[in-house]
């Protein structure tokens, strides 16, 4: 007993301690003083204020518009390429199954370095000394980023897959398009869903690629495309948080959170079901056997 | 029970004969290989039309990841005029404070590793024991940090050790490598959290009950069986620690104010001056950092499945 209380407070210390920073931040976002740390009474403030911040609303709808779209291109990409490779002869498929892990076990800021040299030799060297940095390079690192992890979640489900459904689809009289789209993609839509999450979540989130290769551009017009993660940056660089951070922090954790539980509740759910349904067949399995047994 | 099975034989063998009807059966063996070859022949097209669909995706890997990669190659053996040189070898290995930056994050790396596996293995371990936690819930929420934006989390924390360290009367500036650490550590805990979870639900209970009936010591017991069943996830959260860490830049930009310079704030800095050969040649560094982590790991990773196999 005195074990589990201890492995409990061992648990949710962690717990607290992770969370601290954005607890903090939550706590004081219902406040409207400036410093952190000051209470002057509950307010919600902040939440207009965040609101109305233009800099700050510009820098999410590019994060969240960069986001979509970075996603969406690199599922697309990644599981055409991987149903493609899944066909493909072996040698081929291991070389670019081993180009594919690059990306996977490298250093974003090696991404990031190498992705942005290039674009300046081809700028200076092939379009006369033009600047390439904009959206599409931007695009291009996020992709770069997103694509070898989406092949490595739809992969799994086509080797579950049977691989001559497709052929037989096609001796049904389905035409190839049909066959794809009607008898392959159904089997690994698991797969191209954690894909376009785990890329979604990827571009969210990232710093490094965003500032190497971006360039003007989408609501930020002719300056600097700015996201979440490169306008906080300047800001910490400068000083503390600016106040109406606290209440996008508030917000982002609701969200996340939210998903986090319904989520949970979903895998619990799912595991209680997979052991009632064992539990389930066991029974049938016994009762069938007596049946015999008669 | 023969009687049954043979119905079913011959219940499966009528739709074949049909379908034979249908295609005409042919006797002699070369005839009707030709044939189902032609009947196969669409099919040949069809996967053609199924290897183009990863067109794009061989692309893009070797225009935007295989190329620029040459790219850096190139760069780190020329100088800015394009010319073959050796410039940023030289004065990469003759200069000690990029050599010492280099030092400094292997040594920050393999502390954060460290420290993050301390924590993080006694969590998995009680995580994934029924008896204290049957609810997905609660792994989940510690992997759930990576999904708040990590400039913020980082800033946040910056903002709450100035806080926590001014009320001793000093500043964050003051223990640039303290305040490093604590914000490394915070950061990587969730991603140590996820592969040595997974391996911990895969230990072989029996195995360590036997263990300890065989008169092994708890601390012979952890040496013996619990650590080497757990190794693969051991080294896969080492990895996902270190390699990010050597290269990371915001944390210790922002929590050391400036004053741990790691190798990813050195190439960051490259980047901002617009030194693209010397950027490139510690990118390059990085990478062949990077390759051969991976190389030992990969040997580590085998040498802990096979110890696996002989304790069977």
């Amino acid at each position: 007993m005195v074990k589990k209380i201890l492995s409990y407070c061992y648990i949710y210390l962690i717990l607290l301690f992770i969370y601290l920073p954005v607890f903090y931040l939550i706590i004081y976002s219902f406040t409207a003083a400036d410093t952190l740390g000051m209470w002057s009474g509950f307010d919600l403030k902040l939440y207009a204020d965040l609101f109305t911040n233009k800099e700050t609303m510009i820098a999410l709808g590019n994060t969240l518009i960069l986001a979509v779209v970075a996603s969406l291109v690199s599922t697309v990409i990644g599981t055409l390429g991987a149903i493609g490779l899944f066909y493909m002869k072996k040698g081929l498929r291991s070389f670019f199954e081993n180009v594919n892990q690059i990306p996977v076990v490298n250093a974003e800021i090696v991404i990031a370095m190498s992705l942005t040299v290039m674009f300046v030799f081809v700028g200076q060297k092939i379009f006369g000394g033009a600047n390439l940095f904009s959206f599409w390079t931007l695009l291009i690192g996020h992709c770069a980023l997103a694509i070898p992890f989406v092949y490595l979640n739809v992969k799994p489900k086509l080797t579950q897959m049977d691989p001559a459904l497709y052929e037989a689809a096609l001796d049904l009289g389905s035409t190839p398009t049909k066959a794809i789209h009607q008898v392959i993609i159904p089997q690994i839509v698991p797969g191209i869903f954690s894909g376009l999450l785990l890329s979604f979540t990827l571009s969210l989130d990232d710093f490094i690629v965003t500032a190497f290769t971006r360039g003007s551009g989408l609501l930020s017009g002719h300056s600097q495309i700015e996201t979440l993660s490169t306008l906080v940056q300047t800001k910490i660089k400068k000083g503390s948080l600016p106040p109406e951070m606290r209440a996008l922090t508030t917000i982002i954790f609701l969200v996340v959170l939210t998903i986090v539980v319904i989520y949970s509740l979903k895998v619990n759910h799912d595991a209680k079901k997979a052991k009632s349904s064992l539990a389930g067949a066991h029974a049938k399995k016994r009762s069938s056997f007596s049946k015999e047994a008669r | 029970m023969s009687m049954k099975s043979n119905d079913i034989q011959e219940q499966s063998f009528q739709p074949k004969e049909i379908l034979l009807e249908g295609i005409e059966v042919v006797k002699d063996e070369k005839e009707s290989k030709k044939r189902v070859r032609g009947i196969h022949r669409p099919k040949t097209n069809s996967k053609a039309l199924l290897k183009s669909l990863s067109l794009p995706f061989a692309l893009f890997l070797i225009l935007f990841v295989l190329f620029p990669i040459l790219f850096i190659v190139f760069y780190a053996f020329t100088d800015a005029n394009g010319f073959f040189t050796f410039n940023a070898f030289i004065s990469f290995f003759t200069n000690t404070v990029k050599l010492n930056v280099l030092l400094i994050s292997v040594l920050i790396g393999v502390l954060n590793t460290v420290l993050c596996l301390l924590i993080t293995f006694p969590l998995a371990y009680l995580l994934a024991n029924p008896k204290i936690n049957k609810n997905y819930m609660l792994v989940m929420l510690f992997i759930m940090p990576m999904w708040i934006n990590f400039v913020l989390r980082t800033g946040a924390l910056r903002d709450l050790l100035t806080i926590i360290l001014s009320a001793f009367g000093t500043t964050t500036g003051e223990h640039p490598l303290f305040c490093t650490m604590v914000g490394m550590v915070i950061n990587y805990i969730p991603f140590t959290i996820l592969p040595l979870y997974s391996t911990m639900l895969k230990l072989d209970k029996s195995q360590i009950e036997a263990a300890r009936d065989l008169g092994c010591n708890p601390v012979k017991t952890f040496t013996k069986s619990i650590i080497p069943q757990a190794m693969p996830g051991i080294v896969s959260a080492s990895m996902m620690v270190f390699m990010p860490t050597i290269s990371s830049y915001v944390i210790s930009d922002t929590l050391s104010e400036g004053k741990i310079m790691l190798f990813g704030n050195s190439i960051y800095l490259s980047f901002s001056q617009s030194d693209w050969n010397g950027g490139s040649f510690m990118s390059l560094i990085m990478l062949i950092i990077i390759f051969i982590v991976m190389f030992a790991t990969r040997k580590f990773e085998n040498a802990g499945s096979e110890r696996g196999v002989s304790a069977w």
